[in-house]
This record gives C-alpha cells, sequence and structure tokens, in this order.
C-alpha cells in the first residue's frame, strides 16, 4: 500500500515546517502566559522569525530546487524575498509592540500567533510552483490578516473594515481561482513549470488560455491593490488598527510580486504580449488614480494607501517591459528592477507606518496629517527621520525611494516605452505634491500639542535605524541591486 | 597640482559641517551652531582656493579629476572634474556661503541649528553639481539641493512662504524628471554609459537631439529661469529669508545656465543650432520684457528677482551665439550677477530686518539715516544697471559685441536692456535713499554695523576688481570655452 510513497525533499521547505511548528507550539505556550507577561509571546514570536532567517540562510543551495511533486520551489528569488520577509516582519512585530500593549484587545496571543501565520502564508506564497500551492498561501495569509483587522473588537471601524476586506478578498480569490481552472482546462496541469512547457508545445488554445489569463491578472491585481482593484485598499488601511496597516501595507507586497513573477513569468511567458498590455493598463491608472486621491486625503493611512496604489503601479512598470515583441533581452534588468523597487518601497512603508505608531498613544491614534504639525519643534530628530521618507516615497535622492524608480525608469526606457516613462514621472511630480504636504505641516506649521512620545526606546533605535537606512541605501544601492539582479539570475 | 581630493572635500566637507551644526541641536546653543557654520563656511572656502591657483589655463579640459565606482549595476560612477567653466561657480558658491552664513547672524533667532546646516548642506551640493562629470551624479546633486532651499523658503520665509516653497519644488522637479528621462535614453543609445564627457561624443539623430534638446531646455529653462517658466522666482524669492535669496540668486539661478554649456550645447550641438533661434527669442523676451515688468514692481525683492530673470536672459542669449566673445561675457555675467545680485538682496535685507517692509513706498530719504549704507547700496545698484568699472558692464557689454556680430536686431534689442535696466535699478534707488526722510520707521533706522559693513565691503571689492580687471576671469575659462566651441562646431549626424 505505500509501495510507492516517497518521503519528499524536507530540506528546501525547512523554514516553512520551521515556522508552521513554532506558530503551533507559540500558540500553546501563549495560554500558559499571564496578559501582563506577554512580552514572552512576543520575545517568541521573534526567536521564531530570526530562527527562520537562520534555516534559510542555512539551506540555501542557490540551485533551482523542486519538492512535493514539484509543487514547492526553492530558488535564490524566493531565498532572497523571505529573508526580506522576517526582516519586515521582525521590524513589523517591534513597531507594533507598543501599539499593541496600549490597546487591550489586541494584547493577545492570537496577534503574534496570526502574524505568523500569515508570514507563513506568504513564505509559501513566495515558493510556491503550483496553483494549489499558491492559493493555500494565499488564503493562510488573507485569512489571518482578514482576522487580524477585526482585532480590536469594539471599533466599528475596524470591523466593518475587516468585512469589506474579506468579501473582497474572497472575490478576488474567486477569481483567480476561475482563471486558474481555465488554464487547468487549457493546458491540463496546474503545475506552473509545466504549463510554461506546454505553451511551449504549441497546440494550446488560445482564447481560453487568454481567458484564464484575464481572470487571473484580475485576481493578482487585486492582491497588489492597483485600479480597478484598488477599492479595498483605502478603506482597509484606514480601518484596520495601525499596526495591521503597518503588515498589511509592507510584507504582503514582497509576496504578491512573488506570485506574478511566478504566474506570468515563470508560467505564461509566451503569453507576456497579452499580460503585458493588460498590465500597462493596469499601471497607468493606478499611478494616476492613486497619486490624484491622495492629494484629496486629510488622513495620513488613507494618504498612504493611495500612495501604495500609486507605487504598485509604478512597480508593475518593471514587470511590463521584460519582453519587447518577443524578444526577452531586457528581462532580467526588467525584473530585478521590479524587484528592487517592492524592496525598497516596503523599506520605507514600514518606517512611514511605523512613525504613525511611534506617535500613536493609548486613546490617540495619530493617523491624521494634522497630528504631524509642527513635528520639528515637538522632536527635530525624528521630523528628520519622516522627512527622509516622505522625500523617499516621492523618489527625491539621495533616498532609496530615487534608486528604485530610477531602475524602473531605465527599464522602461531601455525597452523603448519612452512616452510610459513620461506618464510616470509625470504622475510621480503629482504624487510629490502630498509628500511635500507632510513635510510642510511637521516643518512649517506649528505643533498642536506636546505631548511626549510615548514609545519605548527599542522601537525609537529601531525607526531611526530604518529611516537612516532609507538614506544609506539611497546613497549605496549597488548591494541590493546587484542582489536582486544575481538572485533572478539564478532563478529565471 | 595637488594630490589631494579637492573637488570631494569642496562637496563634503560643507556637507559635514551642515550635519555637525545640526547635531548642536536646539536654539541653547544659537552661538556655538553660529560659530562651527562660519568656521564650516570657510573651511569649505579654503579649500576651493587651490583650484584657482592649481588651475592650469592653458587646458581645456577636465582638471582636478576624480573617478571612482559608485553603482557598478548602472555603470553609475562618481566622477568629478572642474575645467574653465565650472570652476569659477565652485569658488563662487563656498565664497557665497560665508555671506550667506555671515548675513543670517543676527537675524535668524529661530532654528539656528537647522537654518546654517540647510544652507551648508546646500553648498555642498552644488558644488556636487557643478563638478559632476556623470550624468546621474550630477542629477542626483542637482535633484537633491530641491530640498534644503524648500525647507529655508518654507520654515524662514514671509507669508506666503509655503506657496512659495512648493510652487519653487515643483515647478523644478516638473524640468528635472524630464532630464532624468533624457539622460537615461542617452544611457541606451551610448550603451551603458552614463559620462558626460562621453556622450560628448556620441552621434546622435538630429530627430533625437530636437527631443533631447527640448526635454534639457525644460529643465534648465524652469531652473535657470527663462521665460514663461520664470514666475515661481518672484514668489521664491520674496518669500525667502535673505540667505535664501542670495543663494537663490547667486549660485541657483546659475545651475540652469550651466547646464546648458556642460549637456544641452556639447551632446547636441546640433540641435542646438537649429533651436538656437527658439533660445536667442525667449531670452530677448526675457531681456526686454522682463525689463520692463521689473519697472512696475512696488516690492523691492521682487524687482530685483525680475532683474535677476532679465539678467539671466543676457545669460542665454551669449551662450546661443555660439561666440567665444558671446559665451566668456554670459559666463562673467553669471559670476558677475553672484555677487551683485547678492549684495542686492543683501542690502533689501539690511532694510527690511530694521523696516520690515520690502515696499518701496515704506522708503524715502533713508540716505539721510544711513549714509554709508547708501554709499555700498548705490555701487551694488549701479553694476546691476551695468555701469563701466563695475563688474555688471563687462559681461553685458561683452555679450552685446558678440550680438552685434551675430545679428544686428538681436544686439539692438540686447542694448535696450541697458536703458531698462539703469531705469529700474536707478529709479528704485532714487525712491528708497532720496528724497526727504518719508516716515517715523525710516527715522528710526541705524546705519549699518560691522558685519553688515564688512559683508558689503567684501562684495564691493569683488564687483570693482570685476568690472575693472576681468582679465583674470576670462583668462581662466578662455581654453574651456574654445574647447566648446570648437565641440559644438562639428556635427554629430552622421
Amino acid at each position: 500500500m505505500f509501495d510507492n510513497f516517497v518521503v519528499p525533499n524536507l530540506l528546501p521547505a525547512a523554514p516553512e515546517i520551521f515556522l508552521a511548528v513554532m506558530a503551533l507550539a507559540i500558540l500553546m505556550i501563549d495560554l500558559l502566559v499571564k496578559d501582563s507577561r506577554r512580552t514572552v509571546t512576543f520575545v517568541l514570536t521573534q526567536l521564531a522569525l530570526i530562527g527562520c532567517a537562520v534555516i534559510q540562510f542555512a539551506t540555501s543551495t542557490g540551485e533551482i530546487t523542486y519538492t512535493f511533486s514539484n509543487m514547492f520551489v526553492d530558488d535564490l528569488m524566493s531565498d532572497l524575498l523571505k529573508l526580506f520577509l522576517y526582516a519586515t516582519l521582525i521590524i513589523v512585530m517591534f513597531y507594533s509592540r507598543g501599539y499593541v500593549i496600549d490597546r487591550e484587545s489586541m494584547n493577545k496571543g492570537e496577534y503574534y500567533v496570526l502574524a505568523l501565520f500569515a508570514t507563513l502564508g506568504m513564505m509559501v506564497m513566495i515558493s510556491a510552483n503550483h496553483f494549489l500551492t499558491i492559493y493555500i498561501g494565499l488564503e493562510l495569509l488573507s485569512l489571518s490578516l482578514y482576522a487580524m483587522v477585526a482585532m480590536n473588537r469594539d471599533s466599528v471601524k475596524s470591523t466593518e473594515a475587516a468585512m469589506k476586506y474579506f468579501v473582497l478578498g474572497a472575490l478576488a480569490s474567486g477569481l483567480l481561482l476561475y482563471g486558474m481552472s481555465m488554464i487547468y482546462g487549457a493546458t491540463g496541469t496546474l503545475e506552473i513549470t509545466g504549463i510554461a512547457e506546454r505553451l511551449y508545445g504549441g497546440g494550446v488554445n488560445k482564447s481560453v488560455m487568454v481567458f484564464g489569463l484575464v481572470f487571473l491578472v484580475a485576481g493578482l491585481a487585486f492582491k497588489l491593490g492597483v485600479v480597478p482593484f484598488h477599492m479595498w485598499i483605502p478603506d482597509v488601511y484606514h480601518g484596520a488598527p495601525t499596526s495591521v496597516t503597518l503588515l498589511i501595507g509592507s510584507a504582503p507586497k514582497l509576496a504578491a510580486f512573488a506570485i506574478v513573477m511566478r504566474l506570468l513569468v515563470n508560467g505564461l511567458i509566451t503569453m507576456a504580449a497579452d499580460w503585458q498590455n493588460m498590465l500597462i493598463i493596469l499601471s497607468v491608472l493606478s499611478m494616476a488614480i492613486g497619486n490624484l486621491a491622495a492629494i484629496a486625503q486629510t488622513n495620513l493611512k488613507r494618504m498612504l494607501a493611495y500612495s501604495a496604489i500609486s507605487h504598485m503601479g509604478f512597480m508593475l512598470l518593471g514587470i511590463v517591459t521584460g519582453v519587447v515583441s518577443g524578444d526577452a533581452r531586457y528581462a532580467l534588468n526588467a525584473y530585478s528592477s521590479a524587484m528592487f523597487y517592492v524592496i525598497a518601497y516596503v523599506l520605507m512603508s514600514a518606517g512611514t507606518f511605523g512613525m504613525i505608531l511611534l506617535m500613536a498613544r493609548s486613546g490617540f491614534e495619530a493617523e491624521e496629517i494634522d497630528d504631524f504639525k509642527g513635528l520639528n519643534k515637538r522632536s527635530p530628530w525624528f521630523a528628520g527621520i519622516m522627512l527622509m521618507l516622505m522625500f523617499s516615497m516621492a523618489g527625491v535622492p539621495f533616498f532609496i525611494g530615487f534608486f528604485a524608480k530610477f531602475s524602473v525608469l531605465q527599464a522602461v526606457v531601455a525597452a523603448g516605452h519612452i512616452w510610459l516613462a513620461i506618464v510616470a514621472v509625470l504622475f510621480s511630480l503629482i504624487g510629490t505634491f502630498y509628500y511635500l504636504r507632510v513635510v510642510k505641516v511637521m516643518y512649517f506649521d506649528a505643533p498642536a500639542d506636546d505631548t511626549p512620545f510615548a514609545a519605548p526606546l527599542d522601537m525609537r533605535i529601531l525607526i531611526s535605524a530604518n529611516g537612516l537606512a532609507v538614506a544609506f541605501l539611497g546613497i549605496f544601492p549597488q548591494v541590493i541591486m546587484s542582489l536582486c539582479a544575481y538572485a533572478l539570475l539564478r532563478s529565471l | 597640482m595637488s594630490t589631494y581630493p579637492l573637488l570631494s572635500l569642496a562637496i563634503w566637507i560643507p556637507i559635514f559641517a551642515g550635519l555637525v551644526v545640526l547635531a548642536t541641536g536646539g536654539d541653547r546653543n544659537a552661538s556655538l551652531a553660529r560659530v562651527l557654520a562660519l568656521a564650516g563656511a570657510v573651511a569649505a572656502f579654503l579649500v576651493t582656493i587651490p583650484l584657482w591657483t592649481g588651475f592650469d589655463t592653458a587646458n581645456g579640459g577636465m582638471q582636478f579629476v576624480e573617478l571612482g565606482a559608485w553603482i557598478p549595476r548602472f555603470n553609475i560612477n562618481y566622477h568629478l572634474g572642474v575645467d574653465g567653466i565650472s570652476m569659477l561657480f565652485v569658488i563662487l558658491n563656498a565664497f557665497v556661503t560665508i555671506i550667506v552664513v555671515a548675513a543670517g547672524w543676527e537675524v535668524i533667532q529661530t532654528k539656528v541649528s537647522q537654518y546654517n546646516a540647510a544652507f551648508l548642506i546646500m553648498s555642498g551640493l552644488m558644488n556636487g553639481i557643478f563638478t559632476s562629470l556623470d550624468g546621474i551624479l550630477f542629477y542626483v546633486f542637482f535633484e537633491a539641493s530641491l530640498i534644503p532651499l524648500y525647507l529655508i523658503i518654507g520654515v524662514w520665509g514671509g507669508p506666503k512662504r509655503v506657496y512659495a516653497a512648493f510652487k519653487f519644488f515643483l515647478y523644478t522637479l516638473f524640468g528635472s524628471l524630464l532630464f532624468l528621462i533624457a539622460l537615461m535614453y542617452l544611457f541606451i543609445q551610448s550603451g551603458g554609459s552614463f559620462s558626460i564627457l562621453e556622450w560628448h561624443k556620441l552621434p546622435i539623430a538630429l530627430g533625437a537631439q530636437v527631443w533631447l534638446f527640448l526635454a534639457f531646455l525644460v529643465a534648465f529653462a524652469v531652473k535657470v529661469p527663462m521665460w514663461p517658466v520664470h514666475t515661481w522666482l518672484p514668489d521664491a524669492h520674496v518669500e525667502a529669508p535673505t540667505g535664501g535669496s542670495i543663494v537663490l540668486a547667486a549660485i541657483a539661478l546659475k545651475l540652469g545656465a550651466y547646464g546648458f554649456l556642460r549637456f544641452s550645447l556639447p551632446i547636441l550641438p546640433d540641435a542646438s543650432h537649429e533651436l538656437s533661434g527658439l533660445v536667442i527669442a525667449l531670452s530677448l523676451i526675457a531681456v526686454v520684457y522682463i525689463g520692463f515688468v521689473a519697472l512696475v514692481q512696488e516690492d523691492m525683492k521682487k524687482l530685483v528677482a525680475y532683474s535677476s530673470i532679465a539678467h539671466m536672459g543676457f545669460v542665454t542669449l551669449g551662450f546661443f551665439m555660439f561666440s567665444p566673445m558671446g559665451v566668456e561675457g554670459a559666463l562673467v555675467q553669471m559670476v558677475s550677477h553672484g555677487f551683485v545680485s547678492g549684495a542686492m538682496f543683501f542690502c533689501i535685507g539690511v532694510m527690511y530686518d530694521r523696516v520690515h517692509s520690502r515696499q518701496i513706498a515704506d522708503y524715502g530719504g533713508v540716505v539721510n539715516k544711513m549714509p554709508k549704507f547708501a554709499a555700498l547700496f548705490m555701487l551694488f545698484t549701479m553694476a546691476n544697471a551695468g555701469l563701466p568699472a563695475t563688474s555688471g558692464f563687462v559681461g553685458e557689454f561683452m555679450v552685446i559685441l558678440g550680438a552685434v556680430k551675430f545679428n544686428f536686431w538681436v544686439a539692438f534689442a540686447a542694448a535696450s536692456s541697458m536703458v531698462i535696466g539703469a531705469a529700474y535699478s536707478l529709479w528704485m534707488y532714487k525712491r528708497v535713499i532720496f528724497g526727504d526722510v518719508a516716515n517715523h520707521h525710516v527715522e528710526e533706522l541705524s546705519d549699518i554695523n560691522l558685519r553688515e559693513f564688512a559683508i558689503l565691503g567684501i562684495l564691493a571689492i569683488a564687483t570693482l576688481w570685476m568690472g575693472l580687471y576681468p582679465q583674470p576671469f576670462t583668462e581662466v575659462m578662455h581654453a574651456s570655452v574654445n574647447d566648446l566651441l570648437r565641440h559644438v562646431a562639428i556635427s554629430k549626424i552622421q
């Protein structure tokens, strides 16, 4: 009966297995921990993430390794993205700690465990080589996030946001599944590399494929949060507790980038001409609506939500320029620029939401732009950090945001889409306005209140490091840029 | 030649000094911040002096070159160097920074460390612009220098400072973003190089040259500023604190003009010839029309701001006649305008600090109360009007001489500005300085103190030196300008 049972190679999935075990263990251990001793859970969570990073590092071979009957893949791209994922999660957990402790209904062990499960979901997404694996990872991530958004039970706003997120998220999952089933129908396989082989072989029904592709792109666009599938972003960013917004607004972008790479580039590269055109429209619309709508916002979280939409639109520009009239010469340059963009964005986004958390205290959310009034007077140091983050988001040198935009733009120009590059810079010019406004509020206006910050020291140090990293990596972007290029070179 | 990395020092000493000044913290340490800022500015100026003394005037190429890899992924290099065109601006910039720090000594009483740090950092960034020989390095400095000026206008500016700061930032960013795309296009065309010197040799078809030229034109025209994209400048000047106006007029405006010489002319010679008519027309509009606009201003700062636009019109006019006389005259005009407009804004600042008004109508009879000031202000007003023996005359005269050879009517229009310039400068001077004491504010005026006298005195010496003996300046730039023009004369179309 067990004759053809082969134990799969577990090594490529070692970090995932470790994290799953740790998450379950922490869930148990937390039951024994009193509310006042929740630090134990926090420390264990951080240790689990650090453990993942260590295992990731130790088990990385640099080769493309498939396991679990080709459902799971471990390559350098996934290694790199996961390492950035752990780093992001560690930062996110540090930033949220003070915020969570101040809010009783959130100060539960579930908060940490759900975050770990969300991480696990993202890791599975990053390493997926099979439609089902992608779906499992995606749902694990989404369900954890739905619950986290609703964790602040007493808040009507959060509950509403969670409902909205859940309903629209389910719809998007439906679209994605429908697209996957179409592609399965046309190719007869759910395995991503298998689909690529079938498409190379020819004889696949093109109209069914395009039909499936449309749904697939719609589903991906929802997860990335690009126009016209962006409606959930502002509401969820705004409604969720800020510490959860921080999580939603940072790490999942890495995972979303990964599944775009897996599905569209690894699986459907032969159909690049079709999906590139779709993505160009999504990208331009996102930059337009994201940047224009952000101007009208008075709530910083909502503004950053629209800014996220525009950033994801900009990132897509890197993905649409990989194949030029059937020539994949520029692919590596284009995809690595998009990857660098995502990593840079996650770093900036984490810092910005971290600043909101730094300013927040019990009973005060600091989420209006006006709450930053006169920050330069209250704390020149943190005003300086926020200044760097804002200029980086706007794409002004010497900050990492500039080189993120630079690398994507040069890929666009190299592919010959000069008009697209011009559209992109004009919309980022519009975008600069609202980032400048935050700087204006901090530096040109008088402070509205003088309450000292309540944030713990570890968070202050970390957020300072985050802001300085934005500047440092803006002056020395070479290492991460070439890491991205090298990882993709070895993975594509 | 010196073995020290002088250009790096000229960039990073002020930036580092700025960070040190920033570290002094709040206004409790204000006097420490001032002293440190002055020390930093002086140190930064001292390292630029060997650039002048060690400069080989016979060599038209790049000197004091530094080259190192910065971002090998995109072949971006930390490539610095100066020729006879850029060297003067590095020194001028370092010099003006001292003036600015001194100018804000007593006036700025809030956020002193941030104020001085912003100016020092900006000074370093602008030295970076003048010395970069790599397109992206240039761009990075070019755009980063917007941040300190945005803050200077917004934090220490006048009542409409927020509007002015935003307008300044977004206007200039708009120009530079198109410039960025042009740089990337050149990067692709040259097979993966951002080296400006290599781009000088790169053959480009005429169609592409024209598009690139227009992209460059937008970026530099906004920065110069040329008519009709000049409207940010009067707002920025009026709202900026005195120091901000000085840096803006003396250095920031030169960046655009410098860009024409470093990018447009040598990289795109054919398009430059093709479109020179357009640039000359815009320049003449700036010279004549903006001159008339200056005539009707009620606000002294606005008046000088418009006169700056008119003077910069001379500069762009001089460049696009492609004659040694025109280009050298324009360069002299740029340096001279740095001294004169800086001094003019400082003079207005001196009066503003005492009366808190910039309206011409609020003054009258100042000479009765401030005779020393009136004498020095007279000199700078004359220089602004282009009176012989002042630096203002030399540049304008050379440009007009070049224009006569080029086209009589162009020269005629340009020369008419000598009249208009004299009209708005002297008329303002007359209304402000002469006549009876206008009101009790003027009655209470006290003459300039030693600090103000020293600043104006140094600027006066510089203005007169350039006016009476401009040869050292033209000698420095001569070889480089000839090289440039020889290069521009060769078509790049293959």
